[in-house]
């Protein structure tokens, strides 16, 4: 899906303003990102709300299934 | 899908590592049929009927990767809502160190008075309220704030699952007067309505400590209010089954009159839900290195009809060898008919149950995922 932002908690935030309650299954009340959520800008990991992602890339949101 | 149908009787609300299930046993509860299961790969803590409004079910869930949330259903389990606004702690200031809700563990519905109060607790330490039918929640600043909390918290040792918050028992002839359960720390009641809490712990003992008789810092795993005397409390610990009274405030240790070989220790502890001498318990190994199965491999329920006094085992239809599974401490529930009916749920997958109040039992169901918790749902 298309999202806009120059910071990966504003694309979070322009997540959330179109699909609501989203933002808080992927970032705590903390603002940190979730322990098993991994994020990538392109294939640069992020870890952290204020990186910046480019005018036109691909955020990838990855949720880090383990165990049985 | 699950079914649309509004059946009549007696259901079991299922929560596992995998998923929500209802069990269906009807008005005879002779013969029981499983749905399809709801959420299906979400951990789904636990769920409970409204008995205020009883279309109305709350569930606590969280997938394996993603946040903690609830859903609340206004048809019977049929169709769910996710709460706008799910239990959340408020956002630290600089240099303090925020929490994060890992768990949404149990749901509770609120006093009588209120008909939209839901409380919710959590891992770690937390309590939660909803005063608009669980659509948004709120942190009880008295509880969530307290610098005692802290206090209580260091004085024992958490348990590998986190700090568990259960068991928020709330008084029927007083909404300012409830009662919470912290795994590790103790019992703690309020006076009113959260704003102040205070240990209710003596008498019961922290056997993990160097000094096992303290004010705080027990490990109690599952607490309840007799539904028949909400002066009557029980308690099934780390360290026994315990019972109180009111106005008097002392744990009594019961369980001391279970059998040796068997021992107090367990997780879950259910009422009658008519008379109040009347509780069962489901004891596990707390032997050496705690393996938590059935003492010996041979699962049993244990029920008081007396108030601990005497106590009576109760296995006949489960397995009489080689069982090795738990019951943990939501994965128990009593229903209300005239003959009551005792249901538990094992990390194994299956779910037992009786209709003679634990004299037989049978298999309802297995090959489920582990399962966390059962509640009772019943349909008029």
């Amino acid at each position: 899906m298309e999202a806009s932002g120059g910071t990966v908690g504003e694309v979070m935030k322009d997540l959330d303003h179109r699909f609501p309650g989203i933002r808080f299954r992927i970032v705590d009340e903390q603002d940190r990102i979730r322990r098993h959520v991994n994020m990538t800008v392109g294939e640069r990991r992020v870890k952290k709300l204020k990186e910046r992602v480019p005018g036109t890339g691909t955020l990838f949101i990855l949720g880090a299934l383990s165990g049985g | 899908m699950p079914t649309r149908l509004q059946r009549s009787g007696v259901s079991l609300l299922i929560g596992t590592m995998k998923g929500f299930f209802i069990l269906r046993g009807g008005t005879a509860r002779r013969s029981w049929k499983l749905d399809e299961p709801q959420f299906f790969g979400a951990v789904i803590e636990h769920t409970i009927q409204d008995p205020r409004n009883p279309a109305c079910l709350m569930m606590g869930a969280r997938t394996g990767h993603m946040g903690p949330t609830v859903y609340r259903s206004f048809d019977y389990g049929c169709t769910w809502q996710e709460a706008e606004k799910p239990p959340a702690f408020r956002k630290a200031k600089k240099k303090e160190k925020g929490q994060a809700v890992e768990a949404v563990f149990q749901m509770t519905p609120g006093h009588a008075d209120f008909p939209d109060d839901w409380w919710a607790t959590t891992i770690p330490f937390g309590i939660f309220r909803s005063r608009d039918g669980g659509h948004t929640w709120k942190g009880l600043k008295g509880f969530n704030e307290s610098k005692s909390l802290k206090k209580w918290g260091g004085g024992g040792f958490p348990p590998p699952g986190g700090p568990f918050t259960h068991s928020l028992l709330i008084d029927p002839r007083d909404a300012q007067h409830m009662y919470v359960a912290l795994s590790v720390a103790g019992m703690f009641e309020t006076t009113d309505g959260g704003k102040k809490w205070s240990p209710v712990n003596e008498g019961s003992k922290a056997c993990f400590l160097p000094n096992p008789d303290v004010k705080f810092g027990q490990d109690p795993h599952c607490a309840i209010m007799h539904p028949a005397d909400p002066d009557r409390l029980y308690q099934q610990s780390h360290c026994g089954v315990y019972r109180m009274d009111r106005p008097e405030g002392v744990w009594k240790r019961i369980g001391l009159r279970m059998p040796k070989s068997v021992g107090d220790i367990g997780f879950a502890i259910v009422p009658h839900p008519r008379d109040k001498d009347t509780v069962w318990v489901f004891p596990m190994d707390g032997t050496d290195v705690w393996p938590r199965t059935s003492p010996k491999a041979k699962p049993a329920a244990y029920v008081t009809r007396d108030g601990g006094r005497t106590w009576q085992r109760q296995d006949n239809g489960l397995p009489g060898r080689h069982a090795y599974f738990t019951v943990l401490r939501h994965a128990m529930a009593t229903d209300s008919e005239p003959k009551a009916g005792v249901y538990f749920g094992t990390t194994s997958g299956e779910v037992y149950g009786s209709r003679d109040e634990g004299k037989t039992w049978s298999c309802l169901a297995r090959h489920l995922p582990r399962i966390l918790s059962i509640e009772v749902m019943a349909q008029s």
